[in-house]
């Protein structure tokens, strides 16, 4: 990415990043969502992200519009217009914004002395003065300023004031007065910035045709979707960022298609448990019970479990845990994102465990994910767990549209009917008849005949307490040999580039919209990388083999510690030297800059002595 | 009983109840414990009951978390599956379990320990929120499975056998239940299964979280002079407050008594309550709570059927869940289908 150091006006359209500094609680949201989406409206695929404060109120937050006509999913990492709302944080948005861009901010209050910057235009609009003369009440006077510098910003884009008051409608068509109100402070931005300022700016927006078949959407409601279609009856949970929204979404998937219409009755229960360590326990007693269940959490959550997550991987009862990653370690930064528990979720609690994890890369996995990981926990009977992030569970993306299946047949596993169990003469609960690991359990109610007792004390494959040696290591092998059946039904890995490239990436989760532009930018400079994203835990053979075939090898993750780097040598053949680290851990979603400087210098460092190399024969 | 070891060859003449089966069929694995220990009367007291009231041993779930009461549950009913979680943790099993499946019969064991201490937290919000279970506290002071330590209940004053004394105040079950809004709450006697009996039959059939509080001596650990949960202290201040008989819808009421009252529960059965304290008023909490702390400051244990409140609600009514359990909702009732996905979708375009 390459940045001019001179005030020059670069066409930009439909390609340019927009980023509104706001005051947590001043209602900001509604507006920055009515521009993103009427940029996604007019055809031009675009991103949001949001950077929000572990607070209510008052502390700043910003909001980052990506307008990417060529589909780029990633954050940039410029910014092209700084949206300065908050006097706050002046100082700092303005160094923010690229050379060449443009810092709009409420002129109510003139701010010489913050506003220096010669590479960049200042556009002022005296908002709050023109919410003042001509709106009443303070809540929204503050909440219509935010839509009036949508209509300002409208203007200066070439935004199609139709689709806002058509979004407008949507939100507010019931209430009449609020309608009104919002579509003049939205007209009155408008031509403010038609009359005085010099519109529209090179950076702006032309119709385009390529979002027809998308939605817009954060991962946290299509993996509750996808909870909905996958029939999941049991919800247990406890409040936590940034998984909450998760759980909020599911309630009102099944307020709306859950509730018998004549009798009010619900086909579902939701639980907001005491604590995760409840919700997880929750969840193992309603999966006992043969319902599908699950709970969202985060990494605190995570740690929390570890005890039940044993049990059940030793007892052998399925469940299914969304772990939306947030910065860590402990409490953390509970609003920004990172990918940090891989390895505690892959071998979360204590004794010899291993999970079964699913990584979503986007939204529109998260829902193809979420309802795989319930077929793949009854399936193994284990835990399964979703590695979200709050990048991908929070934030709006732009994804192609979900489609369903209606042939769909939930995999409900090895479960023992009362029929099945009148033909055998007794019942092994932890017998491997199949020699895939897989046990056949049964569920409470069947009959006496089937009834065992479930226990996370050492048990014998027939289903008895048992303290001796061999009893023991029958089952825990058989374990094993469970897990390695599992990497032949978890997702595989989405491998992209030619095959033969000595350069490979291996990547994870919501780094793909970087990695994927990174790997465009390296084209470009003559730089061919093939591409391996991982999408579950165990590893597949093709992980192998891509591991294998590749000279140098770049995992690009979002932690410090190289987790899923780690993760590949402690289960997987690959050597060691291969492995370059590409490590993002700001808490900030992953720009493809940061790939394409991070692999660039290992191979700018590796140049001198390549040649050497080959000068030395 | 399930701790001596006894030939597999049915009686002719053994009695059956309604489902034929007789209390053979309820029996469990052979219990681990330590010989006389109350637990095991406990054990048998719910053998007793279970089968005397016909549940079939597959409409019974079993639960547990850690300790030596939690051992007990694969000594009863082998039937049934049963479930022995992690320590302190049995009520998050026992709501997620009955939140899948509401026409089973929960039973949980659990102890002082398991209860009042690790699991303490869960306990309170398992109570909170009514889940439709009976959790039976076999509460004996001490942790018996580590040796001998205090447990929470511990009475102040009370010796270990090394001697020591506790200084902590104890935590009541019976009270905590009372504090939180439990809505049926009975003490009982691991020694006395005139008591015990009929109380673990109202509390299967009470509708919502029933706790038994039950004294069962350690007799390894906490049966000396000195402790205030030994055999011998506990008989001698013991203090039934109302002796509660359960009657199941079948059978009618032909006796009265002057000191007697009958609660109808949900289903139409009944409690009759025997009074031995004439004043006493098991449908009051307020009563109840008073009544347990004027007792405990001299150092009796109240016992019977301590409060109940007929006309609980349990967690499923509060959540109108569907009278079918859920799991048992064929899939095509609970996905809606690829058409109304797309107009789920229309929001987010």
């Amino acid at each position: 990415m390459q940045q001019s150091t001179e005030v020059t006006r670069i066409e930009r359209v439909n390609d340019f990043v927009i980023k509104l500094a706001n005051v947590n609680g001043t209602g900001s949201a509604s507006a920055n969502t009515l521009l993103m989406k009427t940029v996604f409206r007019m055809g031009v695929p675009v991103i949001g992200k949001n950077y929000f404060p572990s607070n209510i109120q008052g502390l700043p937050t910003w909001y980052e519009i990506r307008v990417t006509k060529d589909g780029y999913m990633a954050r940039s990492g410029r910014v092209d217009i700084m949206v300065a709302m908050n006097a706050e944080t002046y100082a700092k948005d303005i160094r923010e914004v690229s050379s060449g861009g443009y810092l709009l901010y409420d002129s109510s209050w003139p701010r010489p002395t913050l506003l220096k910057r010669d590479d960049i235009t200042i556009l002022g609009v005296p908002l709050s003065q023109m919410c003042n003369d001509n709106f009443q009440g303070v809540r929204a006077r503050m909440l219509l300023k935010n839509i009036m510098y949508a209509g300002v910003l409208a203007a200066l884009l070439d935004l199609d004031v139709n689709i806002m008051k058509e979004l407008l409608t949507d939100t507010y068509g019931s209430k009449k007065s609020l309608l009104d109100s919002n579509v003049k402070a939205l007209e009155m931005g408008f031509n403010y910035a038609k009359e005085h300022l010099n519109c529209s700016l090179p950076m702006r927006i032309e119709r385009l045709d390529n979002t027809k078949g998308h939605i817009m959407v954060d991962g946290n409601t299509t993996a509750a979707l996808g909870c909905l279609y996958a029939g999941a009856t049991v919800g247990a949970w406890y409040p936590i960022t940034p998984s909450t929204s998760l759980m909020d979404a599911f309630k009102s998937f099944c307020q709306k298609w859950r509730v018998n219409a004549e009798t009010g009755e619900r086909n579902y229960a939701i639980i907001q448990a005491e604590d995760e360590l409840a919700a997880i326990g929750m969840v193992i007693g309603a999966a006992w019970n043969g319902a599908r269940a699950f709970t969202p959490t985060s990494g605190p959550g995570i740690s929390l479990m570890g005890e039940f997550v044993g049990l059940a991987y030793y007892a052998e009862i399925p469940a299914v845990i969304f772990d939306v990653q947030r910065v860590g370690p402990s409490t953390g930064m509970p609003t920004r994102t990172q990918q940090c528990d891989i390895m505690a979720a892959a071998y979360a609690s204590h004794g010899d465990t291993k999970h079964v994890l699913l990584f979503p890369a986007n939204p529109e996995e998260c829902f193809y994910l979420a309802a795989q990981s319930f077929d793949l926990a009854e399936r193994l009977q284990t835990p399964v767990f979703v590695l979200q992030d709050l990048d991908i569970g929070m934030n709006d993306w732009m994804c192609a549209d979900l489609k369903w299946d209606d042939n769909y047949k939930p995999d409900r596993g090895k479960v023992m009917s009362k029929e099945d169990l009148d033909k055998i003469e007794k019942f092994w609960r932890y017998y491997d008849h199949d020699g895939d690991g897989i046990p056949y359990r049964t569920l409470p109610g069947v009959s006496a005949k089937g009834a065992f007792f479930t226990r996370g004390s050492g048990h014998n494959q027939y289903g008895g307490y048992t303290e001796d040696s061999h009893d023991y290591q029958i089952v825990v092998d058989r374990l094993k040999r469970k897990f390695d059946t599992a990497k032949k039904l978890v997702p595989k890995a989405i491998i992209q580039g030619r095959g033969d490239n000595k350069i490979g990436i291996v990547s994870v989760g919501s780094c793909d919209g970087a990695v994927a532009e990174a790997i465009d930018i390296l084209k470009r400079r003559g730089q061919h990388v093939d591409y391996l994203r991982v999408r579950a835990f165990p590893f597949g053979e093709e992980v192998e083999s891509f591991l294998a075939s590749h000279e140098q090898i770049f995992v690009v993750e979002q932690n410090r510690d190289a987790q899923l780097k780690s993760l590949l040598i402690l289960e997987t053949a690959v050597e060691k030297s291969k492995l370059y680290s590409v490590l993002h851990y700001s808490g900030l979603p992953l720009p493809a800059s940061f790939v394409v400087d991070g692999i660039s210098k290992v191979l700018e460092d590796e140049e001198p002595r390549r040649a050497l190399k080959s000068v030395n024969g | 009983m399930s701790f001596i070891n006894k030939p597999k060859i049915a009686k002719l003449d053994l009695p059956r109840n309604d489902l034929g089966l007789t209390r053979r069929d309820y029996e469990g694995a052979m219990s681990t414990l330590c010989a006389g220990c109350g637990h095991d009367s406990v054990t048998a007291a719910i053998i007793e009951a279970v089968w005397d009231l016909s549940i079939a041993p597959e409409q019974l779930a079993k639960l547990s978390g850690i300790g030596c009461s939690s051992k007990t549950t694969a000594y009863f009913v082998s039937g049934a599956h049963g479930f022995n979680s992690v320590h302190g943790r049995m009520p998050s099993i026992a709501s997620g379990a009955s939140a899948a499946n509401r026409e089973l019969y929960y039973l949980g064991v659990s102890g002082d320990g398991d209860s009042l201490s690790i699991g303490f937290g869960q306990l309170a919000h398992a109570i909170r929120r009514n889940v439709n279970m009976l959790y039976i506290c076999e509460n004996n002071g001490v942790y018996g499975l580590t040796k001998g330590q205090f447990s929470a209940a511990a009475d102040v004053g009370s010796v270990t056998k090394k001697g020591e004394a506790n200084k902590q105040s104890p935590i009541d079950p019976a009270l905590t239940a009372l504090t939180l809004g439990g809505t049926f709450v009975a003490r009982s006697f691991s020694g006395d299964k005139k008591q015990l009996v009929p109380l673990i039959k109202a509390g299967l059939n009470h509708k919502g979280f029933a706790l038994i509080d039950v004294l069962s001596p350690c007799v390894t650990f906490n049966d000396h002079e000195g402790s205030t949960k030994s055999y011998a202290y506990v008989r001698n201040h013991f203090e039934e407050a109302v002796h509660a008989d359960y009657i199941p819808l079948r059978n009618e009421i032909t006796t009265d008594y002057a000191n007697d009252a009958s609660i109808t529960l949900h289903d139409g059965s009944h409690i009759r309550l025997h009074k031995v304290d004439q004043d006493y008023d098991p449908t009051s909490r307020a009563h109840a709570m008073e009544y347990l702390r004027s007792k405990q400051v001299e150092g009796q244990y109240v016992t019977g059927l301590l409060y109940v409140d007929p006309s609980s609600k349990d967690f499923h009514e509060v959540n109108e869940t569907s009278k079918r359990a859920l799991n048992q909702i064929p899939y095509a009732k609970l996905t809606p289908g690829s058409k109304a996905l797309d107009k789920i979708l229309g929001r987010y375009r």
